[in-house]
């Protein structure tokens, strides 16, 4: 596995044109949009980054953000069966030289399981639960290597270990319902893995789990990306999970991203108001209590009749700032802030920084 | 905007002395040795095989206008607690009194009256509100069920509670199924809070929503908690939120509770190894603290099975301290600063109850390998060969391992696999965590820098067994509670079929 270059990995700007990017996973103004019968969802609308090998992004934003469509995005998953009818894809996914967007299914489907895998929310939606837990591993296995039952069952074995299950060659014959809920994960993620994929996504996987049961798997994750080089996308919305894991974040809002850069920036020196929303609205085991949370008032945008100009201005403080009513009618785009750091916002850096300076960091 | 209608000096430096000041307040509410024991039942006679000890034996008491905050990891009876509290569930044994009055046994025709002052409000804003009621009439409904006709009418009241929770008047005609989550979770409060209740249980109620939602909701139950005076339970497995909103913190594990405290000693002062582990569990949103994840405890495992939780401390399972004593002897909970209680022969912070017993147990000398030097010291703790040494030790201690890890498993009790509605045939040993010898020796990070194949020890904590069948029963039990729970506690359901009657 090479080592690429560490520096700044998933930002860069997104090189336009159809050719094949030097980063190992390239997004290219990614849009995922579904026709339905109250008009057309635009779930992810244009997104664009880029990722290393040995790198880990994490994608935050509000449930309903376009994480999880952008995800299953670049595993193709939108194109099986009935969904597959009810979708509009556009823009470019480069993997490893490899463009997925416009590939036929079955290129794609190559790939799938073996360079990238995904692990879930629900580990029981991603395993079948009248199917030993060892046969799933090892059919995940064949499809991708042409090996015997008993090799494969080896390996699944293997991997049961390497993920910390106990008496891995006895709970290889177990099924999902045996499993607490952190060892299905884990069991999961040991699926995920069996095939060494370059590129794994976890989409929440801690989400339904205790801390303590967090704490390990991401500890797990970690240990493993270290091994094989893996790059990793990593989507939450647990601010803390991403301080703990993340090289570079992304920010979405309403099917865009509305901020992205290096880990330690978007948390020192956050850009969007959005951004300081979501840092505001967390408590923080690591701070005095003694401050008010700062709410993002309303709610969540309608992705089918997202507000004109900025997404986020029915609840942006700021919004009346930019002068000429711009930010209700023009769509920021994503500018560069600093070197790796992007933003989408109509405030001047100048009023930007007051705010931050000013109003919101000292309330952090 | 109404959430930040609060300025900020308004609210909060007195919250840390109000902690302190509660303890002279008046009691509320008082738990004495409660218990909830839900039967697991057998074959065509439905003989009674065993029992899901949900809540064991609990002791706490709540004071007028503090918020207590319960914690613990999934399935450790947080909501069971919180139901029987409210009498939503009878209590298996102990005794519950409110305002001096016991109400361990009220029937549900004597709890009525009281349904009033005691409050309960659910996790699930989308599954509490019934689709087919404008919002006008499910936060009118504790009115009707209590045939209670407000000042002024109950239209017009309804309306200033809305307002109160942050809501518009104009919604009274609209339908939950136009509101997002947050505003569903402030029609919840608003209907708790209709008949000026004085106490209020809230089963985590910001758990479902977004973070930037959830500000709005705590923000929201702070507020009217200073405008109202009221008092809160609020039940969490999100700590961060927990010592947010609450005054005292009382530390759940397996039907038990280990420590409780001021939010302060607590957060500060951890004493009780399982509290100290959750806390140091959760990540903390600050990218340069990423180095020091080294003071992080990892625990192996899952929480045992309450049907045959093990003997002794329940926590000695998984405890890097834990000794002979542990295992036999259940630790009390004591108080052992003012204001803070625990039950722990080895306690962190503290001086040792049980200095006389310091060999590990078998368990505990695998688990201490997830506990950073700095944070257990002071305990008997044993100090784990260097982590140079550690590569060549994991063999052997993979070998002797299994041979521990089952003679506790058997010590612990098996349950009978087949207890919990015999679906799962369970094996003997629990999950186990997979650790690396670099957090295992954060010290010695460099010399232990090849995280060689299968390093540390894929060690398993030897919990309880038939936890997958056990869990799946009591998802469906938790379920139907649910729903017989709020038809009790004046809710949709309650409300439809009292009308008809009452007709
Ligand atoms: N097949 C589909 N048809 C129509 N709309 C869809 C479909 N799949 C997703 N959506 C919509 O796309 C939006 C984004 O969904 P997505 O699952 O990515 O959200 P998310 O950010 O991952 O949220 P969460 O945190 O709740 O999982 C949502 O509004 C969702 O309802
Ligand atoms: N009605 C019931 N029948 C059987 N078991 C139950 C029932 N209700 C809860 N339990 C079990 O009691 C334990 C505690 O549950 P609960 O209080 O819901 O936990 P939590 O702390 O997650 O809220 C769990 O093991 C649960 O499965
Ligand atoms: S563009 Fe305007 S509305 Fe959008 S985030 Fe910036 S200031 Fe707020
Ligand atoms: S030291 Fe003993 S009593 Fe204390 S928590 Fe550990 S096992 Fe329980
Ligand atoms: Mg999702
Ligand atoms: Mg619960």
């Amino acid at each position: 596995m090479t080592e690429l270059s560490k520096t700044g990995a998933a930002v860069g700007e997104p090189t336009s044109g159809r050719q094949a990017p030097e980063a190992f996973l390239e997004v290219r103004d990614l849009k995922v949009h579904f026709p339905t019968d109250d008009g057309v969802v635009k779930s992810v609308d244009g997104v664009s980054f880029s990722l290393e090998k040995g790198q880990t992004l994490a994608i935050v934003g509000e449930s309903g953000s376009g994480k999880s469509v952008t995800s299953l995005a670049i595993m193709g998953l939108h194109r099986l069966g009935t969904r597959g009818k009810n979708v509009r894809m556009s823009g470019e996914i480069w993997l490893d030289g490899k463009e997925l967007v416009n590939a036929a299914p079955d290129e794609v489907r190559k790939l799938r399981g073996r360079e990238m895998a995904m692990i879930f929310q629900d580990p029981l939606s991603a395993m079948h639960p009248y199917y030993k837990i060892g046969d799933q591993i090892v059919e995940a296995y064949r499809v991708h290597h042409d090996v015997s039952k008993k090799v494969a069952r080896k390996r699944a074995i293997e991997m049961l270990d390497r993920v910390g299950i106990p008496e891995p060659a006895k709970r290889v014959d177990g099924y999902p319902h045996e499993f607490s809920g952190g060892m299905r994960q884990r069991a999961m993620i040991a699926m995920a893995l069996v095939n060494n994929p370059e590129l794994l996504i976890a989409d929440e996987p801690t989400t339904a789990l205790d801390v303590t049961v967090q704490a390990q798997i991401l500890d797990l994750i970690r240990d493993l990306q270290k091994e094989f080089g893996s790059a990793v996308i990593m989507i939450t919305h647990d601010l803390g999970v991403v301080a703990e894991i993340a090289d570079d974040v992304l920010v979405m809002y309403g099917g865009r991203c509305v901020e992205r850069g290096p880990a330690g920036e978007v948390f020192e020196q956050p850009q969007h108001p959005y951004t300081w929303g979501l840092l505001g609205s967390m408590p923080r085991i690591d701070r005095e209590t003694s401050e008010r949370l700062i709410p993002v008032k309303g709610s969540p945008p309608s992705l089918i009749n997202v507000p004109s100009g900025c997404a986020f201005n029915p609840r942006c403080p700021y919004a009346d700032i930019p002068k000429g009513n711009v930010t209700r009618t023009v769509r920021p785009e994503l500018e560069q802030v600093s070197t790796g750091h992007w933003s989408a916002c109509h405030l001047s850096a100048e009023d930007r920084q007051r705010i931050w300076t000013e109003e919101i960091a000292p309330k952090l | 905007m109404s959430e930040t209608k609060k300025t900020d000096e308004a609210v909060i430096p007195q919250q840390a002395s109000a902690a302190e000041g509660s303890a002279d307040r008046e009691v509320l509410l008082k738990v004495e040795g409660l218990t909830k024991h839900f039967p697991i039942k057998k074959g065509i006679l439905q003989r009674q095989v065993g029992a899901v000890k949900a809540v064991d034996g609990i002791d706490f008491e709540v004071r007028k206008g503090e918020t207590l905050g319960v914690v613990g990891e999934s399935g450790c009876g947080k909501s069971t607690m919180g139901r029987v509290i409210t009498r939503l569930q009878d209590p298996t044994g102990g005794q519950i009194t409110f305002e001096g009055r016991d109400i361990t046994r009220l029937s549900t025709g004597q709890m009525r009256p009281l349904r009033r002052d005691i409050q309960m409000i659910f996790q699930d804003p989308y599954g509490s509100l019934n689709p087919r009621h404008t919002i006008g009439s499910i936060v009118s409904a504790p009115f009707r069920l209590q045939g209670v006709e407000p000042e002024g009418g109950v239209k017009k009241e309804v309306q200033r509670l809305l307002e109160l929770v942050g809501l518009s008047p104009e919604h009274y005609n609209r339908y939950p199924h136009e509101f997002s989550g947050g505003q569903r979770q402030r029609i919840g409060i608003a209907r708790a809070l209709a008949l000026k209740p004085k106490l209020v249980v809230a089963d985590e109620p910001v758990s479902a929503l977004d973070v930037s939602i959830q500000a709005q909701v705590v923000n929201l139950m702070d507020d009217l908690q200073q405008e109202l005076g009221l008092t809160y339970v609020i039940i969490a497995h999100d700590l961060s939120v927990v010592r947010h909103v609450s005054d005292r913190i009382a530390v759940m594990y397996l039907g038990k509770i280990v420590e409780l405290a001021d939010r302060t000693s607590l957060y500060e002062r951890p004493m009780h190894p399982y509290t100290k582990a959750l806390m140091s569990a959760v990540p903390v949103p600050d990218p340069k603290r990423r180095g020091a994840k080294s003071e992080r405890i990892l625990l192996r495992g899952d929480v045992p099975s309450p049907i045959a939780p093990p003997s002794g401390c329940r926590f000695h399972t998984r405890c890097w301290k834990a000794t002979e004593i542990c295992k036999t002897t259940e630790p009390q909970l004591v108080e052992l600063t003012p204001g803070q209680r625990v039950a722990c022969h080895h306690p962190e912070n503290f001086a040792d109850q049980a200095p006389q017993d310091t060999v590990l147990l078998s368990a505990a000398k695998k688990a201490s390998e997830l506990v950073p030097d700095a944070v257990a010291g002071g305990g008997p703790v044993e100090k784990e060969p260097a982590a140079t040494d550690k590569a060549a030790a994991s063999e052997e201690a993979a070998a002797s391992e299994e041979a521990a890890a089952s003679e506790e498993a058997a010590a612990s009790g098996k349950a009978e696999a087949s207890a919990a509605g015999g679906a799962a045939s369970a094996e003997k040993t629990g999950p186990g965590a997979k650790v690396s010898t670099e957090k295992a020796a954060p010290a010695a990070e460099d010399a232990a820098e090849a995280p060689a194949a299968g390093t540390g020890a894929g060690a398993d904590a030897p919990s309880g067994e038939p936890e997958a069948a056990a869990e799946e029963t009591g998802r469906q039990a938790e379920a139907g509670d649910q729903e017989s729970a709020e038809a009790e506690s004046g809710e949709s359901a309650e409300a439809e079929s009292q009308e008809s009657t009452d007709k």
